[in-house]
């Protein structure tokens, strides 16, 4: 199956290794995989400040960049959400636009949903040592109905790292405070949410937290490093999966 | 209540700030929300009953006209009058009057978040009638001469420390901690009010059509004194609050303790129909309905409708990390957390509420646990739109999303730019590989650190490595 990867914005600009961790997750799970040069952005920031009219425009380029493959995936799922769940809405009008914008949904998936229930991959090249604890994201969870940080996806069970050990942490599933722009307009109480994350994260005695959408990293890692935790490893579920990173 | 939601940035820092109020609201945490997930079980079909509950909501608000106007002669063939009030201001007018015209200088109150919208115990105090809130949390609010910051635990960001404080000073009693003796020594307050009041002011839960009764759900039987009790009973509520029959009410009444408390009843329930009739034992003698409008029916038929489908069950605000985070003062009006969020820009207009509909991650919380499935975020979303739509955004807010789209509109320009990125925020980075201080992004770094970009964007690597693997 040929799959066109969409690595989103975040990760093209501040992590690229998680992409590439996607990328061979997808070629070990037997896909022929291919990266549109000319991706940017899913339009999420315009749908979620109110411009449609930015969002139609970016969600029309998504539509033409990857409606050709077979399957869309993306390491996050806050990107897969945007596209699978909040795209038709954006097309209402566009009766023509509208199919073409359904079939692409049924093929959008975020990563690890798609790993374990299209390309039922079971066996994983990574391997970890040490405990993690897990933050689905609240678009991963709610948009798309499980996957995320957690693996897996809806109804699948998360796929099997040797070595890893599990820790749920208190509210696993409760909101980092990220938000895209919540995190600049209330960026103190983004901020003190994201400290509540990272509370329940100590608490775990986790190793490392793994996550699913870059957002999250990067503001539940902002806050760990400024509250002075500096063991504390914030990691992209691909990565893990991948085996980019071993543990200890 | 004087509205105070365009102040919610400031409210919101200062609450942020209040070391009582984040403990006090820790304390709370997520005791509904646990509460909750545990009965949830208990219907077979809880997903299925959800379905059910906003449909018969969608029902009754589809026409709303006929329904009220069913109402409206049904609860007059039972004795009791059906007044209307378009605003808060006339809600007060109608009770004064009806104060002056029954003789009545004391009034007992039973929960109305209505009650709030119309600021009415300010005004009757201004018109010389006493009311005395006769729900625990609003009788202790009422002492500290505060606002509820939640539509079921109005009081729910105060200690039992300060609830002491405020008791002492009011009852002249020894200070103590003892909840029981706490609400002991309420009740005996309570009681001599309850026996001379002259009317007793009730909101309402829902208002059944085919009965021409209100229900009321409440847990510490106040409720039932305060409309059994005076001469005078007025029931106070919004005119969305409708259900065709009782059947409808079966239905809704399965969902709302468990969603709101965790309770799978609640302590009282009542229904109540109309005025003492000979032979009743109990009753009173007047019964008056003040439906309200206050901006409700701006929401019929528009893009918000599904709005009025709420149950004021509180469970999207005891699921909301927001309102978890800064309680629900900061939101500065009557109704706080997501739903208020929806509410108050609507009923206010949006332009008074600028801030609201951005206070949320949109994490969904709110429109996975709602009962009767309001779909909270996608209402939050749409008041952003409207309010870009009418040029009510900050310029620079506006143009920096046009800016970013522009951008990612065209491929190569937006290559460059991000490579350029990539470059600057890691220089930024140095070597500890996070940035303190971003610029431009103050508010992000304030309370954490943004860890910097590898140096190198995904697109220039896998061009490189499709150029060295000679693909
Ligand atoms: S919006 Fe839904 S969850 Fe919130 S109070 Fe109303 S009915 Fe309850």
């Amino acid at each position: 199956m040929r799959v066109g990867l969409f690595v989103t914005c975040l990760v093209d600009l501040v992590r690229p290794r998680i992409g590439f961790a996607a990328l061979r997750l997808l070629e070990a799970a037997g896909c022929e995989v291919a990266v549109p040069a000319t991706q940017t952005c899913c339009g999420q920031p315009g749908y979620n400040s109110g411009d449609r009219a930015s969002a139609r425009a970016l969600a029309r380029k998504v539509l033409e960049e990857f409606e050709g493959f077979d399957y869309v995936v993306a390491p996050s799922g806050s990107c897969a959400g945007m596209i699978r769940t909040h795209y038709p809405d954006l097309f209402g009008d566009e009766p023509v636009t509208l199919d073409r914008i359904g079939r692409l949904c049924a093929k959008t998936y975020e990563l690890t949903d798609f790993l374990a229930n299209v390309a039922k991959l079971d066996a994983v090249p990574g391997a970890f040592e040490g405990t993690v604890t897990y933050h689905d994201s609240c678009s991963g969870l709610r948009e798309l109905g499980g996957g995320g940080g957690g693996g897996g996806g809806p109804g699948g069970a998360p796929p099997r790292v040797a070595g890893l050990e599990l820790a749920e942490m208190k509210d696993a599933t409760a909101c980092c405070g990220f938000g895209g722009t919540f995190s600049i307009k209330f960026g103190d109480v983004s901020a003190a949410m994201a400290e509540k994350k990272c509370a329940n994260i100590a608490a775990s005695g986790a190793d490392a937290v793994v996550l699913g959408d870059l957002g999250c990293m990067l503001n539940i890692e902002g806050r760990l490093r400024r509250g002075g935790d500096e063991r504390t490893r914030v990691l992209h579920v691909a990565e893990v999966l991948a085996g980019s990173e071993t543990g200890q | 209540m004087q509205p105070q939601s365009a102040h919610f940035k400031r409210r919101a820092a200062a609450e942020l700030a209040n070391a009582q109020l984040q403990s006090n609201m820790r304390r709370f945490g997520g005791r509904f929300v646990a509460a909750r997930a545990k009965v949830i079980g208990e219907l077979d079909d809880f997903e299925g009953t959800r379905t059910a509950a906003a449909a018969a909501r969608d029902r009754a608000l589809e026409n709303l006209d006929v329904w009220i106007e069913r109402f409206e002669r049904e609860a007059k063939r039972r004795g009791a009058s059906v007044l209307f009030a378009e605003t808060g201001e006339e809600v007060a007018r109608l009770v004064i009057e009806l104060c002056r015209h029954h003789g009545v200088r004391k009034v007992t109150k039973s929960k109305s978040m209505l009650s709030e919208e119309a600021s009415l115990n300010q005004r009757l105090e201004a018109a010389g009638v006493q009311a005395v809130e006769t729900d625990l949390g609003e009788y202790i609010l009422q002492l500290a001469g505060e606002p509820p910051s939640h539509i079921i635990a109005p009081a729910i960001h105060k200690s039992k420390e300060q609830v002491a404080d405020l008791f002492e000073r009011a009852h002249g009693r020894p200070r103590t901690l003892d909840i029981p003796q706490m609400t002991r020594e309420a009740r005996e307050v309570l009681r001599g009010h309850f026996l001379s009041a002259d009317m007793g002011i009730s909101g309402g839960n829902f208002l059944i059509a085919e009965t021409g009764s209100v229900a009321l759900v409440t847990n510490e039987g106040n409720g039932r004194m305060v409309t059994t009790l005076p001469r005078v009973h007025v029931c106070i509520t919004g005119i969305e609050k409708v259900l065709p029959t009782l059947e409808d009410l079966a239905l809704v009444m399965r969902l709302l303790p468990r969603s709101a408390t965790g309770q799978s009843i609640s302590n009282y329930f009542t229904v109540a129909t109309g005025v003492r009739a000979p032979g009743d034992r109990d009753g009173p003698e007047h019964m008056y309905f003040i439906l309200v409008d206050n901006g409700r029916t701006n929401l019929i038929g528009g893009d918000l409708h599904e709005m009025l489908r709420c149950i004021r069950c509180g469970a999207c605000m005891n699921h909301c990390p927001v309102y978890q985070t800064i309680g629900g003062h900061a939101y500065g009006w009557v109704y706080p957390g997501p739903m208020g969020s929806v509410l108050t820009p609507s009923y206010l207009g949006l332009e008074n509420a600028l801030d609201l509909p951005h206070a949320s991650t949109l994490c969904g919380e709110c429109g996975v646990v709602c009962p009767v499935k309001i779909p909270l975020p996608e209402l939050l979303r749409k008041l952003r739109e409207k309010q870009v739509d009418r040029g009510l955004r900050p310029r620079s807010e506006v143009l920096a999303i046009r800016a970013w789209s522009w951008l990612a509109q065209r491929p190569r320009l937006y290559a460059s730019v991000t490579r350029m990125a990539a470059r600057y925020l890691r220089f930024l980075g140095g070597g500890r590989r996070r940035i303190s201080r971003l610029p431009f992004g103050g508010a992000w770094t304030r309370g954490r650190d943004m860890p910097a970009p590898e140096g190198r964007t995904f697109r220039e690597l896998y061009a490189r490595r499709r150029v060295d693997s000679g693909k």
